[in-house]
């Protein structure tokens, strides 16, 4: 067996932006597709300020709930869904990312996207999941959601705010604090 | 009403990273932690489909996107590097094609970025950013100038030491890594909270590269090295037989 040890992380910094820009890094999918959703939300700090320096990025699966990732015991899609976002957040701490719903990739989970975030004043990037509310009955039955008290598990779930757009704010302590992983 | 199937194949997870090897997000000798890192422990998330899989990109990679010195009309100041390395796990696999990102100051310390207030001159010729896909053997390699130690509002006389941020992929989400990359012998390590961030003495070292005579090239630039390890996965279950 192994074992390299790993490379420590270290935070973004104030700077992020010259290095991880993408103009069209919020676009998982083209903003006509079929499908389209929006989700935004805001990044909030402890005192509630809102965070203009960071940046979200989200994973997920296709709208049919598979991965073109050879890493998927069910095999590769061939789709080439790339299943990457990336944002920013603006001046006003607003990410915005333009994707499909991702399916259930029928393993008793109820549908997600997996999100990092990242700023200055974090040593490591916090990961959380965005779940979706029209799945009321998945997500009662998801493992995680359903290990969580219900006022926790809440901080997962996306608010529908318009035919196709949601919104999950991030609040990374004190009051609301978003449920992170330990992934 | 969805009926679930419970027994998809079984996954090998990937292995979690030992205590003290990245930082505590509440560290308070970096200030900026106080209104930002979590009061609440993380949930410890079983990895499944959306962990072991990930982002596969290559980017969009123009052409001088790896030689941070010939993206403007005349070169940078400052003393040319090159900086080489491989993207590995932590079984020794080499992780090819996947994306690595950087950026950094310029030789006088200064960000061109508009938060960036620090009184040293800013570099018409440099702009700090850079991306490249690593080969077949999970190599990448960059041109660009050495950053300069910069100060910043952390603490009274507070100065970072050299050091070009690293982003990288690998081929799963739990293997996602952004890191900064230090130059050896630096004499501000002692007093860098960001640094010594790090509680494993041992880990911290491998974020300072090492001094690389072989790639430099004669009367042209030296050369750095920097291998980024990134997360392996546990040994793979065994199929139990099903009926």
């Amino acid at each position: 067996m192994s074992e390299l040890a790993l490379t420590p992380s270290q935070t973004v910094g104030p700077y992020l932006s010259l290095g991880l820009t993408w103009p069209t890094g919020y676009l998982v999918v083209p903003e006509d597709a079929p499908g389209a959703i929006t989700i935004t939300g805001v990044v909030r700090d402890g005192t509630g300020a809102v965070v203009p320096d960071g940046m979200v990025e989200t994973w997920q699966a296709d709208a049919e709930g598979r991965f073109d990732h050879a890493d998927d015991p069910r095999g590769a899609s061939g789709s080439g869904f790339h299943g990457f976002g990336r944002s920013s957040t603006d001046a006003e701490g607003r990410y915005r990312i333009v994707t499909v719903k991702p399916g259930a990739l029928g393993d008793g989970q109820a549908p997600h996207i997996d999100v990092s975030v990242f700023a200055r004043g974090l040593l490591d990037r916090v990961v959380s999941r965005i779940y979706f509310p029209d799945e009321v009955e998945a997500n009662a039955a998801d493992p995680l959601l359903s290990s969580l008290p219900p006022e926790r598990a809440a901080t997962l779930v996306a608010e529908q705010v318009g035919p196709a757009e949601l919104r999950w704010d991030v609040r990374l302590r004190g009051e609301g604090e978003t449920v992170f992983l330990a992934v | 009403m969805t009926i679930h199937h419970p027994s998809t194949p079984e996954i090998a997870a990937y292995l979690r990273p030992p205590a003290g090897t990245h930082p505590p997000l509440d560290s308070p000798a970096y200030k900026s932690t106080g209104l930002r890192a979590p009061s609440q422990a993380p949930v410890v998330l079983r990895h499944r489909l959306t962990e072991i899989t990930g982002p596969l990109l290559t980017g969009e990679i123009g052409p001088n996107d790896h030689d941070l010195t010939r993206q403007h009309a005349a070169p940078p100041i400052g003393e040319r590097i090159i900086v080489s390395g491989r993207v590995l796990d932590s079984d020794g696999r080499g992780i090819p094609q996947t994306l690595v990102e950087v950026w950094q100051a310029n030789a006088c310390g200064r960000y061109a970025h508009s938060v960036d207030t620090y009184d040293a001159p800013l570099d018409p010729n440099f702009s700090g950013g850079g991306r490249v896909v690593t080969d077949s053997a999970g190599t990448y390699s960059f041109t660009t100038i050495k950053p300069g130690p910069y100060p910043w509002g952390n603490h009274h006389n507070a100065w970072r030491p050299s050091h070009i941020h690293f982003s990288v992929f690998g081929r799963s989400f739990t293997q996602r890594l952004v890191t900064q990359m230090y130059f050896p012998g630096d004499p501000l390590f002692p007093y860098d909270p960001i640094y010594n961030s790090v509680p494993d003495e041992k880990a911290r070292q491998r974020m300072i590269s090492s001094f690389d005579m072989e790639n430099s090239v004669s009367d042209w630039a030296l050369a750095y090295r920097f291998d980024i390890v990134l997360r392996g996965r546990e040994q793979t279950p065994f199929e139990e037989p099903h009926e």
